[in-house]
């Protein structure tokens, strides 16, 4: 080829002491495609970023953009060579306004005024050639989750980027919202751009890459045309192995174990629960389907035991919830597996055997004469359990924090499942893991239902909620629809009501946009 | 210049940290005592014989480090659970205005029931300065660096007022100083000769029960972690505001136990000089210490030879006092540089 491609890794090596995150990657981005970074958690893509922006160093190897080496090291120098980065998590100021927040940084810090008319000319133009619909004047904060990734679009295409890089976009998104990005990512494309498009989903990569590589445990373990590549050997390629993940058997539903009736929490926000109803019986996982920040947090709080603040009744077993008291829920049965292993699940700086009695520790299994810790109790009961549960660590005294994202979550299945819970509580329990845990947990979970267990699954992936739930509600703005048979709504119009549009032929009353509190200014 | 965390710390490497940032103190240190004028062997060989020279100069430096444990107790348990209790002078002072209270004659006992009693209302006094900034940190997060530091001077002022004024020892020829602790709440001497008091065997004990408390019981458990990680704490059901305000009750009682020792057991009274900072040298002892209860003895008895050595030496080689101030601030800096080194690595950029 005559031309040198936009951006090429040679060799690039990166070693954490024994750990090698990155081995001898060569990878290569012509002009005007997608390619898309295909790996599981751990792989090695974030790090592979890191080090084209400077944040790392490789140890070998090297960067070019457009034939000449990239100064390692240096985020000034990336930026300078035309990268943008849109990161999963964004990076906007809230109190500020879209065109705000893109001219932010670029602008010389010795000009008495801004060339505000200069800007926003430059942003029109930006905004009719892509497509990136959004209101320069909008404050941030009133923005949809699309609409802001849509900013963090535009803020690096006005730097002038030729590079796009976009890390998990679709993690926040909708499946609607999805389609419009992927339709944005062509036409930005068309213009002569090129992407790195990072993903772990199949699908998405499949629908909007022009080449694949496919990154495992650091190595390059394969580069595909999209066009001729398939499903099932991509899946294999990203795992090393086949891995099947398990699938729902049929059995009938038993008894009603939790009831949740008109619960509401006060104030008028998109996280506050409106009116919610919800049953879930014996043998049943039901799912709870919604784009983040609409409601499921507070719904995971309230039966967690971390906020009594609301009306309405929860009853467990008949029972009524003792709301706010979280030992006593999980003294009376309920399994709860947090959404946030590493700021709520576990306490990292603590031994392994400390965090397994956390929720249990005034127990008389655990504690004597009412105030101490039965060390050898708790030891020995740790060492059943983490043999029961293939937590791979060095004992019960190692050192939670050095636990992989895989055997964290075991860890917190361990202590969540061991003493059989009536209810399970599961919120994004596989979100962050790899394939291999990922099953063992969805296992997990099975097994539960298949005890008797009723299990509230909520997750942002709806292809997981599609193979694993009996049936699946949506949660949208706080409220929460029916919950019927998975399998009788389609992914599209779960999508739909995702955005906030009515069930069953309310169709026009919801925004094409969720977000925009009502509460107008 | 690139920082990379170290995958593992040995415990080998951890505990040695310390020892590194006393030696890398005492090289920093040489520099501005030959800068002073004197030999550096001389000087330091002096430091160490006016701690540690003699029967009189280990006792000196024993007793000086008895509020030294106290306050770096106080100052690791709160420490522990994230709660920066800044206050330990107050509170110390707190407990030396309620040993003066109820040891100056209002209560009569035993003295094998006087001296727990003064200790124990000692403690509550000093607890009891805690809880209004406590409480404003659980309730309305007001940050209780602020609250605790400037309380200080509200006791100090109040100490003031009350020695030169209601509780002036009119017997003390126009000094302010309050009344002489009664005979049966005065805390015994351990040997025959010097000042060293009973004081030690409590702080001692103490250092004992904290270290108990902290790695065998459920408050201990609670304490820590709420400290590492509130969230996760109160996902798994610590009631996490309780847990703060039962960690200040404890800091502020052993640092009010501090003024008790010292009223009670060192000076027979209460004047404004009873402690030359003792609850801020507290916040570096804790530091030394890494915030383990044992490690505070050893912790408090370094600093206190370097107050009574520096005394020493500056007498005999005329370098000002102040180098021991100097010495403890560098040893605490250096202390947390070498904690960070030891978690992390520095790789020069090649």
């Amino acid at each position: 080829m005559s031309k040198p491609p936009v951006l090429e890794f040679r060799g690039v090596t990166k070693r954490f002491g024994t750990l090698t995150a990155n081995d001898n990657v060569s990878l290569t981005l012509q002009q005007g495609e997608v390619l898309a970074l295909l790996g599981e958690n751990g792989a090695g893509k974030t790090t592979l970023m890191n080090i084209l922006f400077g944040h790392y160093q490789a140890d070998e190897g090297d960067i070019l953009v457009d034939g000449d080496v990239l100064a390692s090291g240096s985020t000034q120098a990336a930026i300078n060579a035309g990268i943008g980065m849109v990161h999963q998590h964004f990076t906007l100021a809230d109190n500020l306004t879209v065109l705000e927040n893109i001219t932010l940084g670029t602008e010389s810090l010795w000009s008495w005024r801004q060339d505000q008319a200069g800007s926003r000319r430059k942003l029109a133009a930006m905004i009719s050639d892509y497509g990136l619909v959004v209101d320069p004047d909008a404050m941030v904060s009133d923005l949809s989750v699309g609409e802001r990734q849509r900013v963090e679009i535009l803020k690096a295409l006005y730097r002038d980027a030729r590079i796009l890089i976009l890390d998990e976009p679709t993690a926040v998104l909708t499946p609607q919202e999805s389609e419009r990005l992927f339709a944005t990512l062509q036409s930005i494309t068309a213009k002569g751009l090129a992407i790195i498009f990072i993903s772990h989903k199949l699908h998405e990569i499949l629908a909007v890459s022009n080449r694949i590589a496919v990154l495992r445990r650091g190595a390059i373990v394969g580069t595909l045309e999209t066009a001729s590549s398939k499903r099932e050997q991509l899946a294999q390629l990203m795992v090393g192995r086949t891995v099947t993940r398990p699938k729902l058997s049929a059995i009938e539903p038993g008894e009603l174990v939790l009831d949740i009736s008109n619960v509401s929490t006060a104030g008028t926000g998109a996280t506050e629960l409106k009116a919610i109803d919800l049953t879930l019986h014996q043998h049943e996982i039901v799912g709870i389907a919604g784009v983040a920040g609409n409601g499921q947090g507070t719904l995971a709080d309230i039966l967690s035991g971390l906020r009594k603040d609301f009306s309405g009744n929860v009853q467990l077993n008949g029972q009524m919830l003792d709301a706010g008291n979280p030992r006593a829920i999980v003294a009376s049965g309920v399994g709860r597996i947090p959404e946030d292993r590493h700021a709520r699940g576990v306490v990292a700086a603590m031994d392994i055997w400390e965090n397994l009695i956390s929720e249990d520790i005034r127990s008389d299994e655990i504690c004597s004469a009412g105030f101490i810790i039965s060390g050898s109790r708790a030891r020995a009961r740790a060492e059943k359990q983490i043999e029961e549960f293939d937590v791979r660590c060095k004992g019960p005294d190692a050192e939670t924090k050095l636990l992989s994202g895989g055997n964290m979550q075991k860890l917190i299945l361990a202590r969540a499942l061991s003493n059989t819970p009536s209810f399970i509580l599961a919120n994004q329990p596989v979100r962050g893991l790899d394939e291999g845990a990922i099953a063992y947990v969805q296992e997990q979970l099975l097994e539960a239902r298949k005890r008797g267990a009723a299990i509230l699954l909520i997750s942002e992936d709806l292809d997981e909620l599609m193979t694993l739930t009996d049936r699946i509600a949506v949660m949208s703005h706080g409220m929460l629809s029916s919950a019927l048979p998975t399998g009788e709504r389609s992914i599209g119009e779960i999508g739909l009501m995702m955005a906030g549009h009515a069930d069953q032929g309310h169709g026009d009353q919801g925004h094409a946009n969720m977000g925009s509190p009502a509460n107008g200014h | 210049m690139v920082i990379e965390p170290r995958e593992t710390v040995s415990v080998w490497r951890a505990g040695m940290a310390p020892v590194w940032a006393i030696l890398a103190s005492l090289i920093i240190c040489a520099v501005l005592i030959s800068w002073a004028g004197a030999s550096i062997p001389t000087a330091y060989s002096l430091l160490f014989k006016g701690a540690f020279g003699s029967a009189f100069a280990i006792n000196e430096t024993l007793t000086r480090s008895i509020p030294l444990i106290f306050t770096g107790l106080a100052v690791s348990v709160a420490f522990r659970a994230k709660f920066y209790n800044i206050g330990a002078e107050g509170q110390l002072y707190a407990g030396a205005l309620a040993a003066t209270f109820f040891g100056t004659g209002l209560v009569t006992l035993p003295p094998a029931l006087m001296v727990p009693f003064l200790v124990i209302m000692g403690a509550l006094a000093g607890g009891a300065l805690l809880i209004v900034p406590v409480l404003l940190k659980t309730h309305l997060k007001v940050d209780e660096v602020v609250t605790t530091l400037l309380l200080n001077f509200v006791v100090l002022l109040m100490v003031g007022y009350l020695i030169e004024g209601p509780w002036k020892d009119p017997a003390s020829l126009g000094w302010p100083q309050a009344a002489s602790i009664i005979d049966e709440g005065v805390l015994p001497t351990l040997l025959a000769k010097g000042r060293l008091h009973f004081g030690l065997i409590i702080a001692l004990f103490m250092a004992v029960i904290i270290w108990l408390m902290m790695r065998f019981t459920v408050q201990g458990y609670e304490i820590r972690a709420v400290g590492h990680n509130a969230k996760a704490a109160e996902f798994s059901g610590i009631n996490v505001n309780r847990t703060v305000i039962m960690t200040a009750m404890i800091s502020g009682g052993l640092a009010g136990i501090a003024g008790v020792s010292e009223t009670a057991g060192l000076k027979g009274y209460l004047t404004l000089d009873l402690s030359p900072g003792f609850g801020y040298t507290g916040i570096a002892v804790a530091m030394l210490a890494q915030l383990n209860p044992l490690a505070v003895v050893p912790a408090a008895i370094f600093l206190s030879a370097v107050y009574v050595g520096a005394d020493a030496m500056s007498r005999a080689v005329n370098i000002p006092t102040y180098i021991a101030d100097v010495l403890v601030g560098v040893s605490i800096l250096a202390v947390l540089c070498s904690v960070m080194l030891s978690q992390y690595r520095i790789r020069w950029r090649a």
